[in-house]
């Protein structure tokens, strides 16, 4: 379970209210739609996660009890209620990649940047997590960042040039 | 190379997949209209006739799916497509979903008109999300086109599509936990009966296929059912994608006639292990797949001939390891897999994963207990014979092969007996 701590008042500015709003629109305030309106809101609201006041904002506006709303964010692995930030870095820990060799990513990407997995750099602009396999096995070892995928990464400096598009 | 073959994937790189027009020109959708000629009946006996089996890992017959869909009682049904391709080593539905959208609408197109649908549902994993605006546009195009949506080419029949998507959870490509989680809830399986080809989406009869499976249904309508029979072994006819990965030379989605055997997938197609290094295992249809030694690589790729040798076609992953990695590394990164995907809702895969984890963790670090090996095997079973869905029956299949093909690596000397045998 993932922890509920994060409250970060003064996110929901009224700019992305108003984007919210479109979102659910788009999903024709349709609640069977919740996991696909909280992904693209996710999307949207700066360090790419769910505030506690955006799920209120979401609760009432679609009718759907706050309960509800953090049984979904808590559940699926995609959803966070914890700020991630400007890039999030998903390595592949699943077992292709393993047997491939992601042990240089992982140590190349902890060196770059400094961080663990769960933890963001301290500028706020990148974030990293292990995540099982994304189906990028045919370029394994791969990692994705704001979901795009890069493969083939087996060197320090193939994941350093990766990185160093993300500046 | 010349292995492979292109029945499924005929049309991969020869049209350009965000367009209908180029769809059209090289035949697309003569399949539906072919199917709006024909009667439901009609289809389900070439379903049947093609014997083909679910290629989401169940296995399950596809015209006997159709036909019992078709059979249940009820004039709103629902067709769902599982794109939620979570098995790790397998790739193949994201080629499909990539390469030929519009060969799988046709599938859904079909499978709905044959049970008599209404909607369709395309749940696509969080992961293939860059796919989503590719798939919409495909949609779009065919509403465009009346292949989809109100009187289908004046057919009378009515069918929408509709496309939603997974937030990263493994247990999500189990059918009924799909359902929960397009309904906006967290995925945790439904109990059964009722069974979801009675009540499922909505409450509504629902029909859950595979993508691959569906693409084949359009491929066979297309081409004729003898075509795909042409293909494969007589007791075992027809084409698979396969999805090779790991210690290989040439990792890929690759189409193959059923009856290659393991060793012609591996080293003539895969390209053998990298750097002159041994093959360790290789394990088939993804995390919940079991795992084979070398001594089995002779073993033709069908059901029929796995199944003789305790291993299964699952979801088509073929996932090579060789000698740089231990058999007990791989096993503990399969249950660090199950672990952190166990929805949590029953205890012997909740609490059963946990308690494995803890003797494999010891197995790793070469301190098992005396006892290890033996309750290990025993709560393994325990989850395969009580776990409350597919995900915690299948977790420990890997474990069990393992101890059953590499005895030694569990520090049992005698091999004599198998893992379930031991068990009872």
């Amino acid at each position: 379970m993932k922890n509920t701590k994060s409250n970060d008042f003064g996110v929901l500015t009224a700019e992305l209210a108003s984007k919210i709003d479109k979102i659910i629109e788009s999903y024709d305030n349709n609640s069977t739609k919740l996991v696909g309106i909280l992904l693209d809101i996710q999307d949207i609201v700066p360090k790419q996660y769910i505030p506690r006041e955006v799920s209120s904002y979401v609760s009432v506006k679609m009718n759907i009890p706050l309960s509800r709303i953090y049984d979904v964010i808590s559940f699926y692995a995609a959803l966070s209620d914890v700020p991630r930030a400007d890039y999030v870095i998903q390595l592949c820990d699943s077992v292709v990649c393993k047997v491939t060799g992601n042990t240089i990513l992982r140590d190349a990407v902890t060196e770059l940047l400094g961080i663990k997995a769960g933890e963001a750099t301290k500028d706020g602009k990148y974030w990293l997590e292990y995540t099982p396999c994304f189906g990028a096995c045919d370029i394994s070892p791969a990692m994705r960042i704001n979901g795009k995928v890069y493969g083939h990464l087996n060197t320090f400096e193939s994941v350093k040039a990766v990185l160093d598009q993300y500046k | 190379m010349s292995k492979t073959v292109s029945f499924i994937t005929e049309n991969f790189d020869k049209y350009d997949p965000s367009s209908i027009e180029s769809y059209l020109s090289i035949g697309g959708f003569t399949a539906v209209k072919k199917a709006l000629s024909m009667s439901s009946a009609e289809i389900i006996e070439i379903a049947k006739k093609s014997s083909v089996k679910g290629r989401g890992g169940a296995a399950y017959d596809t015209g006997r799916k159709w036909a019992q869909a078709a059979a249940v009682p009820g004039n709103d049904k629902v067709v769902i497509c599982n794109a939620d391709e979570g098995e790790p080593c397998t790739f193949k539905d994201r080629n499909i979903l990539s390469k030929d959208p519009f060969r799988l609408l046709e599938g859904m197109i079909i499978a709905g008109y044959t049970v008599g649908a209404k909607n369709g549902y395309i749940y696509l994993r969080e992961e293939y999300r860059h796919l989503r605006p590719l798939i919409k546009n495909a949609i779009q195009q065919s509403l465009e086109k009346n292949f989809l949506g109100e009187n289908i080419l004046g057919s009378g029949f009515t069918f929408h599509i509709h496309l939603y998507s997974g937030a990263g959870a493994y247990v999500c490509g189990e059918g009924s936990t799909l359902i929960e989680s397009i309904e906006g809830r967290s995925g945790r399986p439904r109990i059964k009966p009722p069974f979801i080809k009675e009540r499922g989406l909505f409450q509504l009869p629902t029909l859950v296929n595979n993508v691959e499976t569906l693409a084949i249904a359009t491929a066979v309508i297309q081409n004729g059912v003898e075509e795909y029979l042409k293909y494969g072994t007589p007791e075992c006819p027809g084409t698979k994608i396969i999805s090779l990965a790991g210690n290989v030379k040439c990792p890929g989605a690759y189409e193959i006639p059923f009856g290659l055997t393991l060793r012609e997938i591996i080293y003539d197609i895969g390209g053998g292990t990298p750097d002159g290094h041994e093959l360790k295992l290789f394990q088939l249809g993804g995390a919940s797949g079991k795992i084979g030694s070398p001594a089995l690589i002779d073993t033709p790729y069908t059901y029929e001939d796995l199944r003789k040798v305790n291993l299964g076609i699952g979801s088509g992953g073929i996932l090579v390891v060789d000698d740089r990695t231990r058999v007990i590394d791989f096993i503990k990164s399969i249950q660090d897999f199950f672990i952190h995907e166990s929805c949590g809702k029953c205890t012997p895969c909740r609490e059963g994963n946990r308690q494995i984890a803890k003797i494999v963790d010891r197995f790793v670090q070469g301190t098992p207990k005396p006892d290890d090996l033996e309750t290990a095997v025993r709560f393994a079973n325990i989850m395969k014979n009580c776990a409350f869905c597919g995900l915690g029956e299948t977790a420990q299949s890997a474990l069990l092969s393992a101890i059953d093909h590499f005895p030694e690596e569990f520090g049992k000397t005698n091999v004599g007996g198998n893992t379930e045998v031991a068990a009872k």
